[in-house]
């Protein structure tokens, strides 16, 4: 019941999202478009949804994911240094390659999100006592040690503003044709279904797997390269999301629990519905103008997880 | 049978366990007594292959089990360790049906499996509490849980890293009881450490003491509840009463 009701919200939404924009599209004369309509309709507007499910869908997962990985409810691409990974990747592949096309972009920053999250990963199995709030913490800062790095290569080479850009999330200039690598993503969503399982043993800590016959290092490896990847393909697409892979996962581990195969399709719902929502708002805010979807995100995201932190502190030991 | 035989193991410098060799008989309750950082739960979780071991090799009847797939040891032998820092959110039925995943392999679970994990509920009288969350539940409760999944998984070894701790005196009795009836009944070898002696003296068949990375007694638990083998063991003076067939053990003043 909650599945359909989720679906059907998303469905309206993303009709209400493709009606939305300078050129006027009404519902009443959908039968009757023009050529140009049409070719808004086709070029921008249902790219730009397909890309804002599919963010959304990913984004969630991977957080998810990661939490599940590293046993910690705050960790999340934006808190583990990995779109900041991802922006050195792409900012290398700019720099070494000029002229070279997105899939190798999305490469270069694949490798360098699967190599961020090792590191970030040896750095939890360090820390001895896992505090919540301190794993993230390390996160956060590993973060700004990458990001600090892109800067020094951005600006020797006078590519700074390019690079802020990349950073921040942007579904406005998302075009037939320049956003199909996000698909890669998809995937790794079918594969994180297929051993929902498995990864929420994974959850259960090492040696609960170990003594349930889990390849436990096994099924966090294959984690990982589903995160970094599907991470890469929508950073390399739309930008940064921030938030998205904490609050989602969250909010559907509080009122769902933390079995993945019941609760891995809630998270990608909820994902898609609240990125779409979130788009809406970008795009009536200060219309005709659009606000970039990160900041929107990041406002709502924020109050949100402040409200969850809130919360969980009541329950939490 | 669980055999070890010359077990090393050290961390760094310091040399946790030092050629430790012993046989835990089987279907009986075999407890592990000994100070803190004596090397217990050292022991308990390289038999369990969740650290490696420098040196030696481990039994399970005649097969050395670094020879066994680790898929298929988790259908002969489980461990609960002490320490639990996942607060993941899953109910106690959920977590119970994990117990059965050597079996399943993460898919969905048969009608036997359904069957084992609702026994595993009743044993440990979880049936009213079953749809709550583990994160929200007490100390006791969440450790029974945990004992649950285990039993579930169905193995003939059970190795418990101090499964009283947390627990009144009403839960850790009962839980005593529940692994006697598992070693009586259906034949299960559990291998526990505890804490509190007279919880060895009452329930256990046999009895290892562990003191310097050795395996300093071993015995039935009538030859090590003794004063002279528990003074050597931890150092203070007991005095041994015997109480409706049970030895229990003074140590308070």
């Amino acid at each position: 019941m909650t599945r359909f009701i989720l679906i059907s919200c998303i469905v309206v939404c993303s009709i209400f999202s493709l009606l939305i924009g300078v050129k006027d599209i009404s519902v009443f004369n959908i039968l009757k478009l023009g050529q140009e309509e049409v070719m808004i309709l086709f070029v921008s507007r249902i790219p730009r949804i397909i890309s804002l499910i599919v963010a959304g869908v990913g984004m969630s997962i991977s957080g998810m994911i990661m939490q599940q990985i590293t046993l910690n409810k705050f960790v999340s691409p934006t808190t583990a240094g990995s779109l900041d990974a991802a922006k050195l990747g792409i900012l290398i592949a700019t720099i070494l390659l000029p002229n070279t096309d997105s899939l190798y972009k999305m490469l270069f920053a694949f490798a360098f999100t699967v190599i961020a999250s090792l590191i970030f990963m040896r750095f939890v199995n360090r820390i001895k006592k896992k505090s919540i709030i301190f794993v993230p913490l390390v996160g956060i800062m590993f973060g700004s040690v990458l990001s600090a790095i892109s800067t020094f290569f951005a600006y020797k080479n006078n590519i700074v503003q390019n690079m802020e850009t990349w950073l921040i999330g942007d579904f406005s200039s998302i075009l037939k044709g320049n956003y199909e690598l996000i698909y890669v993503s998809l995937p790794f969503v079918l594969i994180t279904y297929l051993y929902a399982n498995k990864f929420t043993v994974i959850g259960l800590g090492e040696d609960f797997s170990t003594s349930l016959g889990l390849n436990y290092n096994r099924i966090v490896a294959l984690g990982l390269v589903c995160v970094s990847l599907t991470v890469s393909s929508i950073m390399i697409t739309a930008g940064a999301i921030p938030f998205l892979g904490l609050i989602i996962p969250n909010i559907v581990s509080f009122i769902f629990g933390d079995n993945l195969k019941k609760t891995l399709p809630y998270t990608a719902m909820i994902g898609a519905l609240f990125l779409i929502l979130c788009d809406i708002i970008s795009r009536l805010i200060i219309f005709p103008y659009e606000i970039p979807i990160g900041l929107t995100v990041g406002v709502i995201g924020g109050a949100i997880f402040l409200l969850l932190i809130l919360k969980r502190g009541r329950y939490a030991t | 049978m669980v055999s070890l035989k010359n077990i090393s193991k050290s961390y760094g410098d310091k040399r946790i366990l030092d050629d430790v060799s012993v046989d835990f008989p089987r279907g009986k309750i075999t407890s592990l007594i000994g100070g803190n950082g004596t090397g217990k739960s050292t022991l308990l979780s390289i038999v369990s292959r969740l650290i490696p071991k420098d040196k030696g090799d481990v039994f399970i009847i005649d097969e050395n089990i670094t020879n066994l797939d680790s898929k298929e040891l988790a259908k002969k032998l489980s461990i609960l360790k002490q320490s639990n820092h996942s607060s993941i959110r899953l109910t106690i039925r959920e977590l119970v049906c994990f117990g059965r995943f050597p079996y399943t392999r993460g898919k969905r679970l048969c009608n036997q499996d359904c069957r084992i994990v609702r026994e595993a509920i009743e044993y440990m009288s979880l049936e009213e509490i079953q749809d709550s969350y583990i994160d929200e539940l007490s100390g006791g409760q969440k450790q029974r849980a945990f004992l649950a999944m285990v039993i579930a998984q169905d193995t003939d070894y059970i190795l418990l890293d101090e499964p009283l701790n947390n627990l009144d005196m009403k839960h850790s009795v009962q839980i005593m009881k529940i692994l006697r009836k598992l070693a009586k009944d259906l034949n299960k070898t559990i291998i526990i450490i505890v804490h509190d002696i007279n919880f060895a003296s009452c329930y256990s068949d046999y009895i290892a003491t562990v003191k310097n990375g050795k395996i300093s007694h071993f015995g039935t638990t009538d030859e090590i509840i003794q004063t002279d083998v528990l003074k050597d063991v931890f150092d203070i003076d007991f005095e041994i009463m015997q109480v409706n067939g049970n030895k229990i053990c003074l140590y308070f003043v």
